[in-house]
């Protein structure tokens, strides 16, 4: 990979105090690097850094090959473009002039925008899906819309590196899922490199070539997704007690309710999820069983379940894991048929709920 | 690249035939103004009248035409004051809308700032304990404005850094013109009765009374001040969508600020040293210009507000000359009359836009 973009021993920080130490990244042409981490952490300053935002504390960086902190600004608009954080309210600029100011580096003294830059103002206005309003009054634009509108300028200022600090805020799922699906689009096919910091995990996860982790202002981890998610996990990385993430499914789970189960799911196939998930919601402690290694149920019910019995797939449930369960079930108030089709493979489970309904325990009683 | 059919000409040039419109319309109102006020006064005049008497300065050299009352009163008093009131106006206005960009907010201005009372108290001051020694031309007026100017500018630029709101910063810009108006009124005091006289004359605020020399130096400064301002134009568009992009986009924020202000301090002391201070053309005239524009663009406001502060000051100059004739109202009251519910109309539809 070569590196287009590359920090060495950088520090960041306010006011001459280093907040991050030692920021080794390195980025190449094309590339997606987005920066994950709770709120506070410093995400923020790192971007404000590589944007001449603020001043670095130490280190160096480069970019293209040239010294990013010796550059001027002026070069460094050629090659740089952000989306901040700032609300920006421009009185009286339509949502078209707020795009064409992304054109300044490139036009005259006093800025008359040639048939090239409307052009590209306009198309511009048109990968952000904005082409509709484009002509109304940045300010009565509404937050989503402002957002495209702001992306679109950075857009127009062809820059080589993209820097957006949390773009997707105010967005919504459609447009979120568009804008990183452009953002990849443009990494491939122009080349276009992009730093950005991102909440939403699962999207960064998906969306990313490096995730680069912030922690209590320091870099937890860097590399690629699933490296750097093997160096720490989501729910260290954000602290998260009330619930967990799960990487397989990419998604966040709420806490799964705790104590001894009272209900028991025979499950499978993905047929168990919906019902783990009724049960969770009404916070009723539930186990699972029989499950098959990987299965979609196994997986759901590791972050739900209070208890879980699975055994190896592509083979007959063992006799061991068949125990297990009865004794499991057996402790229970209730149990459920999550309605799991019986094969060749898991006759055990069409025994535990032989068993359940001779003692009466498929009562319904959590259905 | 293919420019064909995805370029959307008429958007882009919507806003260039509004603004040619708008030019259009304020150089009309000019000349209409400036030829009714060349005609009215104490001493009325046709419209055929005054152009047959400027045909006649312009074309035939004979000075046999200088000693006719008319062209006295036509190329010493009416030209020189209404010239006045148009570099004037149209340097106040853009003043205005320099301070406005510098603090993105529309109702910014010099008078509600206090720079124009700063620049009064530093002028008054040196009318009364220099006047003696100095020869008060014209050139030494602006110079002791602008310094007045600057020093509160610089007072308010310090508060501004720990008040936030523009609010809060305008009610301090309003206290501080109170506390120069009380130098200047302290100042009066200990001033001989001549003084007083001149100060007063002046204090209110007046187009009258003024010659070519007051001409020549309001053009001298104001002229290539507005040019200065016009050439900042792509910046200050930049600027608009806040610091941290003016930077990405590679401005340097503190020469850009620094000329920012300078520039208006210089037109508003301009102003004030030569026609005292004016109230609220500052923000009004920019912000009736940016609505018949409908766009804040400063390459296309700054000139047509040019225009329209020169219309606006024509138009309140001709009715403080008129309306009470012979008896003259200072320029102040009728600026105020007009631009004070301009401004309060706009403070209020700026609630009603930030909350909805």
């Amino acid at each position: 990979m070569k590196r287009f973009f590359e920090t060495s021993s950088l520090s960041v920080g306010y006011n001459g105090k280093a907040l991050i130490e030692d920021i080794d990244i390195a980025l190449g042409r094309g590339r997606i690097l987005t920066l994950i981490g709770p709120n506070g952490s410093g995400k923020s300053t790192i971007l404000k850094t590589v944007s001449h935002q603020i001043a670095r504390i130490r280190g160096a960086a480069a970019l293209g090959g040239s010294d990013l902190f010796a550059m001027s600004p002026k070069e460094l608009a050629k090659k740089q473009a952000v989306v901040l954080t700032d609300r920006t309210r421009p009185e009286l600029y339509s949502a078209r002039e707020v795009v064409s100011l992304g054109r300044y580096p490139y036009t005259n003294m006093i800025g008359r925008l040639t048939a090239e830059d409307r052009f590209i103002v306009d198309s511009c206005l048109e990968l952000m899906n904005a082409s509709s309003f484009a002509e109304k009054d940045f300010s009565t634009l509404s937050d989503g819309q402002k957002q495209r509108i702001i992306i679109a300028r950075a857009l127009a200022q062809q820059p080589e590196l993209l820097v957006l600090d949390e773009p997707t805020a105010f967005l919504d799922i459609k447009h979120k899922l568009e804008l990183l699906s452009l953002l990849r689009t443009l990494a491939r096919e122009k080349g276009l490199s992009v730093i950005m910091s991102l909440h939403e995990i699962d999207l960064a996860l998906k969306a990313s070539d490096l995730i680069l982790c912030v922690k209590d202002e320091r870099i937890a981890a860097f590399g690629m997704p699933d490296e750097a998610l093997s160096a720490v996990s989501i729910s260290e990385l954000y602290d998260l007690e009330k619930g967990s993430f799960d990487p397989a499914f990419g998604s966040l789970e709420l806490e799964s309710a705790a104590g001894k189960p009272k209900a028991f799911v025979v499950a499978g196939a993905g047929l168990g999820v919906p019902v783990f998930r009724r049960l969770q919601r009404q916070s009723i402690p539930f186990a699972s069983g029989i499950l098959f290694e990987n299965d979609v149920d196994a997986l759901a019910a590791k972050n739900l379940a209070s208890s879980w019995v699975i055994t190896p797939a592509f083979e007959p449930m063992s006799e061991v894991g068949y125990e297990k369960a009865l004794e499991l079930m057996l402790r229970c108030e209730s149990v459920i048929d999550a309605g799991t089709p019986i094969g060749a493979f898991n006759k055990p489970n069409e025994r535990l709920l032989g068993i359940a309904r001779e003692k009466g325990l498929i009562n319904g009683k959590y259905d | 690249m293919n420019h064909g059919e995805k370029n959307n000409p008429i958007s882009y040039r919507g806003g260039l035939r509004r603004f040619a419109l708008v030019m259009l319309l304020l150089t009309a109102l000019l000349l209409i103004m400036l030829t009714v006020n060349l005609m009215v006064g104490s001493v009325g005049m046709s419209a055929s009248r005054v152009l047959s008497l400027i045909w006649e300065r312009l074309f035939s050299s004979s000075s046999g035409a200088l000693e006719l009352g008319d062209a006295t009163i036509l190329f010493s008093i009416r030209m020189p004051r209404m010239l006045l009131a148009c570099v004037l106006g149209g340097a106040l206005s853009v003043s205005g809308f320099l301070l406005q960009a510098f603090f993105r907010n529309p109702i910014a201005g010099p008078f509600v700032l206090g720079i124009s009372s700063g620049a009064k108290m530093v002028v008054g001051i040196t009318m009364i304990f220099l006047a003696k020694k100095l020869i008060l031309s014209p050139g030494s007026l602006i110079a002791a404005a602008f310094i007045g100017s600057l020093l509160v500018t610089a007072l308010v630029l310090l508060f501004s850094q720990k008040v936030r709101s523009m609010e809060l910063l305008l009610v301090v810009g309003i206290m501080v013109g109170y506390i120069c108006s009380a130098v200047t009124d302290v100042t009066i005091t200990f001033a001989s009765e001549q003084d007083i006289v001149n100060l007063k004359y002046w204090s209110m605020g007046s187009f009258s009374g003024k010659g070519w020399e007051q001409v020549k130096a309001a053009a001298l400064v104001c002229l290539p001040a507005v040019t200065a301002s016009f050439l900042l134009s792509k910046p200050m568009g930049a600027y608009a969508l806040g610091e941290g992009y003016a930077r990405s986009m590679g401005i340097g924020l503190k020469p850009f600020r620094l000329a920012l202000i300078l520039l208006s301090s210089l037109l508003s002391a301009c102003v004030t040293a030569l026609a005292g201070p004016i109230s609220f053309v500052g923000i009004a005239v920019p912000h009736i210009t940016r609505t018949l524009l409908k766009s804040s663009r400063p390459a296309l406001v700054i000139p047509a507000a040019f225009l329209a502060g020169a219309v606006f000051c024509l138009g309140c100059d001709l009715i403080a000359r008129t309306v009470f004739a012979p008896t003259e109202l200072n320029i102040s009251t009728v600026t105020s009359v007009f631009g004070a519910p301009v401004v309060i109309l706009m403070m209020l539809s700026r609630r009603r836009g930030s909350e909805g």
